[in-house]
């Protein structure tokens, strides 16, 4: 457990020794970070830290977890819902990588298309959808099956039904 | 030609233009002198059609035949019974082991480009959903230079349901490969081209204006592309009732205001949005259009299987 401090410059929540630090999650989207990550109902101690004042994003939100490193596919995600992700490596209290997530050029298997007439949606078809990146910012990819673009709110979407 | 060979028809952007004249050039050879002997005697073709079609089937089907070579395969109606609850990708399967090619139509967008990753043997995309029919493609260009004698330089209208018509979005594709002088895309405001089909034609540089009404542009205009609205398509039937009848090509419309050169084509099957008055017309291209279709797929196949 951590204690959430209170001081003259506000609310923060101590370092953590071991783990991961998910910053600079687009605002109001750490909740889904965390249901992505599968992390909803577990035993990690984690913090999540919302609307915070962040000078690159005006607002952003924190996800901080004890004992959690991601894989590659987690990784993925995360650039799908907080494409401007950053994330921190803690270890021994430090940091040891600092990355910034980037949106995969392709990505397979990981989002459903939201084209009801694609034929990765057809019953019964064991088909894995393949999509590419078209714009990182706005962040759009694009099925290579049926064409259609898949915005931001629908990539968020189709993530969290998944 | 030998880029042809075996390759897969999935969108008419998958060719190059300098593809598409080598293609025009031997259909002009087969439609003027025909074909001697039996080329593709021996071969067999699987029309695999999930969705109704009469004259793409049947034109495929003439095509192969006339090359020598044979069908097999089934129409919507019998795909079910065929099927029997079968995967789409196990029918491929088995229509792959049993032909030297597969033409494939199916309701589902991408459905030709998954066949075409399945199948060891060709695929034709014969419609795929509302996104590509390459072959009318083909088809629409050849008609043009065929009527009159080149594409770069005129100006085309594309009018209907450039949303969910699959023919329209490919003809549309396939005129980024020429340099008309300007297109117009004129359909009702909620039968815009998608934004992934305006996003190609814009990166492409085809100078082309979005429009609403016939009536504005049709002066200028010197080949009209009329499609019909693609009901079957419309995820909900009250958006269909608001653009129902909504567009309409009468006579006095061109008797009064186009060119006395304009030429019509339409993929047909054309329903109420082309006067039946202008088929007597010299105006009239979509007969001719249709006629072409066989000769362009014989060479199409001929190309693709020799």
């Amino acid at each position: 457990m951590w204690s959430l401090l209170s001081t003259s410059e506000g609310l923060f929540v101590r370092r953590i020794r071991e783990g991961t630090v998910i910053d600079h999650i687009t605002a109001g989207r750490s909740l889904h970070v965390v249901r992505l990550l599968g992390l909803e109902g577990s035993n990690y101690t984690m913090a999540i830290v919302m609307n915070v004042d962040s000078r690159k994003l005006g607002r952003k939100d924190i996800v901080k977890v004890e004992g959690l490193f991601l894989n590659s596919e987690q990784i993925s995600k995360i650039s799908l819902i907080a494409p401007n992700a950053t994330l921190n490596i803690i270890k021994d209290g430090l940091v040891v990588i600092k990355q910034k997530v980037k949106p995969p050029d392709i990505i397979e298997g990981i989002l459903r298309c939201p084209n009801l007439s694609c034929i990765t949606r057809k019953e019964g078809e064991f088909v894995k959808s393949k999509m590419r990146l078209v714009s990182t910012n706005p962040l759009i990819y694009q099925c290579i099956y049926c064409g259609t673009y898949i915005g931001e709110d629908d990539i968020v979407e189709m993530l969290l039904s998944t | 030609m030998s880029g042809f060979k075996g390759r897969d028809v999935i969108s008419i952007l998958d060719f190059t233009r300098s593809e598409l004249e080598e293609l025009f050039e031997y259909t002009d050879i087969i439609a003027t002198r025909g074909v001697q002997s039996k080329p593709l005697e021996g071969k067999i073709m699987a029309l695999a059609f999930f969705e109704p079609s009469t004259r793409t089937r049947m034109s495929f089907e003439s095509a192969m035949k006339r090359l020598g070579g044979d069908t097999i395969g089934f129409t919507s109606e019998e795909a079910t019974s065929i099927a029997k609850g079968e995967s789409f990708i196990d029918t491929i399967r088995m229509l792959d082991s049993y032909s030297d090619i597969i033409v494939v139509r199916h309701k589902y967008d991408g459905a030709a480009k998954l066949a075409a990753e399945i199948a060891e043997n060709p695929v034709i995309n014969a419609g795929d959903g509302k996104q590509h029919h390459p072959t009318q493609a083909m088809l629409d260009l050849y008609t043009i230079r065929t009527v009159e004698g080149a594409i770069d330089g005129l100006t085309i209208g594309v009018l209907g349901d450039l949303k969910y018509g699959r023919a329209a979005s490919s003809f549309i594709l396939a005129l980024t490969h020429y340099k008309p002088k300007k297109v117009y895309l004129i359909s009702p405001p909620q039968l815009k081209p998608r934004r992934e089909v305006i996003d190609i034609i814009r990166e492409k540089g085809l100078p082309y204006k979005e429009e609403e009404k016939i009536e504005e542009v049709i002066s200028e205009i010197d080949i009209l592309y009329v499609t019909r609205i693609q009901k079957e398509r419309f995820p909900d039937p009250e958006e269909y009732e608001k653009v129902k009848g909504s567009y309409k090509v009468t006579l006095d419309l061109i008797q009064r205001k186009a060119k006395k050169t304009i030429k019509i084509l339409h993929p047909l099957p054309k329903t109420e949005e082309i006067d039946p008055r202008i088929d007597e017309t010299q105006h009239a291209t979509y007969y001719k259009q249709a006629k072409l279709g066989t000769p362009l797929r014989q060479a199409l196949i001929l190309k693709i299987l020799q």
